[in-house]
């Protein structure tokens, strides 16, 4: 028996050390992405329009990964290579801090919770969250929810978010879109709740059983994340940003993405 | 750790509940219907052997997330609306039962044949000789597999968390997407989980003494 709590307890030592070391955040990650001439980044790929796994060839696409590629075009310059690693809206933010990737490009809004653990870039893109529903749905304004199920995702915000809308609103937090959707599908909630630009995706990949509603009741800024203390890293993102903005690319990225999504006016997102 | 167990013990007391009772529902009725199952599997009538078998190999060669899937997606949408915490709890139930189904049927199996033929040689039924000879003595030499299986369907019961049944894995899940420190969010379950896990096999441990 004594034996036994000795094992244990060293066990549970081991992992609790393991939870203490942080060397690779704490290397200047612009140097790393410099030397190896590759940024790493964490994305999703459960996101038509923003990110999504082309199953025909296995390659992501969407208007995070095609941002992704120009701003390490702009910081590494043309040679520059941009490596994708797949996240969920719950491992996004882990992956940055355990050192896994060097930056996300996620469908990240930037909130001040967040912003304590990591440090955003300016917004590349304004979103606001807004509800799917079954076509046909009585759903038609946020205070509808008042006493149904909503489905959201764990690791986004809306969880959150909902509440403040809707506070009678029960809400059931699934592990990525796809089961969301099912889920949805199975009438297991009246309402998905999630960022606009990603519901519409949805609602396109079911088209005429699924739509969007409601408009948008809060306001999303999507931001990328990089560590804390990795200004020069975080400079040079920010600068790419606005290169990208003033050039053109920006725009002409809108409207490829979602230039033909229906009810969604992708002229609003561009920059003048 | 400390610290999140301070800041969410509201929600890492009602994951633990529901995941407490998630596991003795499927405890106590996966080992009634996992009885049943091998009862089912031992008699001497080939159609109820089938049968057992076929339960058997359906339930225990399918992983557990497809089942409790198909009752919480397909079952709500043609059949009848249940939520997840009832759609986890019947899919793990149902694979459960057939792990104990096995362990029981090798159990009975194990009683040497001359035991049976010696309890009917005496008068009894095949029904009598099954409940007072057979199935006693089987029991006895289950209870080490049986401890193992109980251990195992208590952190199967994670599952729940896959469709939105609030149990400490659930909760572990929203935790750490609001702290983002899913080391100590799965820490703290973790010593949970032992905290249910360990009376059990304890328990288990003394039952085998005792029988013995």
């Amino acid at each position: 028996m004594k034996k036994l709590i000795c094992s244990i307890s060293l066990f549970l030592g081991m992992l609790l050390l393991s939870a203490c070391g942080n060397s690779v955040t704490d290397q200047s990650a612009l140097k790393n992405v410099r030397s190896s001439n590759t940024i790493t980044w964490a994305v999703e790929g459960d996101k038509k329009l923003f990110s999504l796994i082309d199953i025909r060839d296995d390659k992501e696409k969407g208007f995070d990964i095609d941002m992704a590629k120009a701003i390490t075009r702009e910081i590494l310059g043309p040679k520059g290579q941009a490596r994708f690693t797949l996240a969920t809206s719950q491992s996004r933010i882990p992956l940055l801090k355990n050192g896994n990737v060097d930056a996300v490009i996620a469908t990240l809004t930037i909130t001040p919770e967040r912003a304590q653990v990591i440090s955003f870039s300016k917004p590349y893109f304004q979103a606001g969250k807004s509800f799917l529903v079954p076509k046909g749905s009585k759903i038609k304004k946020p205070s509808d929810l008042n006493g149904k199920t909503v489905i959201g995702i764990v690791g986004d915000n809306s969880v959150e978010a909902v509440k403040k809308v809707a506070p009678r609103a029960k809400v059931v937090a699934m592990q990525d879109y796809g089961q969301a959707v099912s889920a949805l599908k199975s009438h297991q909630g009246d309402a998905l709740t999630s960022d606009n630009g990603i519901l519409y995706g949805l609602a396109a990949q079911s088209p005429g059983s699924l739509e969007v509603t409601g408009g948008t009741y809060t306001k999303e800024p999507y931001g990328i994340a990089v560590n804390k203390n990795q200004e020069p890293f975080h400079r040079a993102i920010n600068r790419a940003i606005d290169k990208i903005q003033k050039s053109g690319e920006y725009n002409r990225l809108i409207k490829k993405w979602f230039g033909q999504v229906p009810g969604f006016n992708y002229k609003e997102m561009y920059i003048k | 750790m400390i610290r999140i167990f301070n800041n969410f013990s509201s929600q890492l007391v009602s994951g633990f509940g529901w995941t407490i009772l998630s596991s003795l529902l499927t405890l106590i009725f996966s080992l009634i219907f996992g009885v049943l199952i091998a009862l089912l599997e031992v008699i001497p009538n080939k159609a109820a052997n089938k049968i057992g078998r076929i339960y058997v190999e359906i339930f225990r060669n399918i992983p557990l997330l497809i089942i409790v899937m198909f009752f919480y997606l397909i079952v709500p949408k043609y059949f009848v609306k249940i939520d997840g915490f009832t759609a986890g709890t019947i899919g793990l139930f149902l694979y459960t039962s057939a792990f104990i189904a096995e362990i029981i049927r090798s159990g009975i199996q194990s009683v040497s044949q001359g035991q049976m033929e010696g309890a009917r040689s005496t008068g009894m039924t095949y029904k009598q000789a099954m409940r007072y000879v057979v199935l006693p003595q089987a029991f006895k030499i289950v209870i080490p597999p049986l401890g193992n299986q109980f251990v195992n369907l208590i952190k199967d019961s994670s599952i729940l968390a896959f469709v939105a049944g609030f149990d400490l894995m659930y909760q572990a899940n929203a935790i750490a997407s609001v702290t983002f420190d899913t080391i100590n969010s799965y820490f703290v379950i973790g010593v949970l989980y032992i905290i249910i896990t360990m009376p059990l096999s304890y328990y288990m441990q003394y039952l085998e003494k005792k029988m013995a």
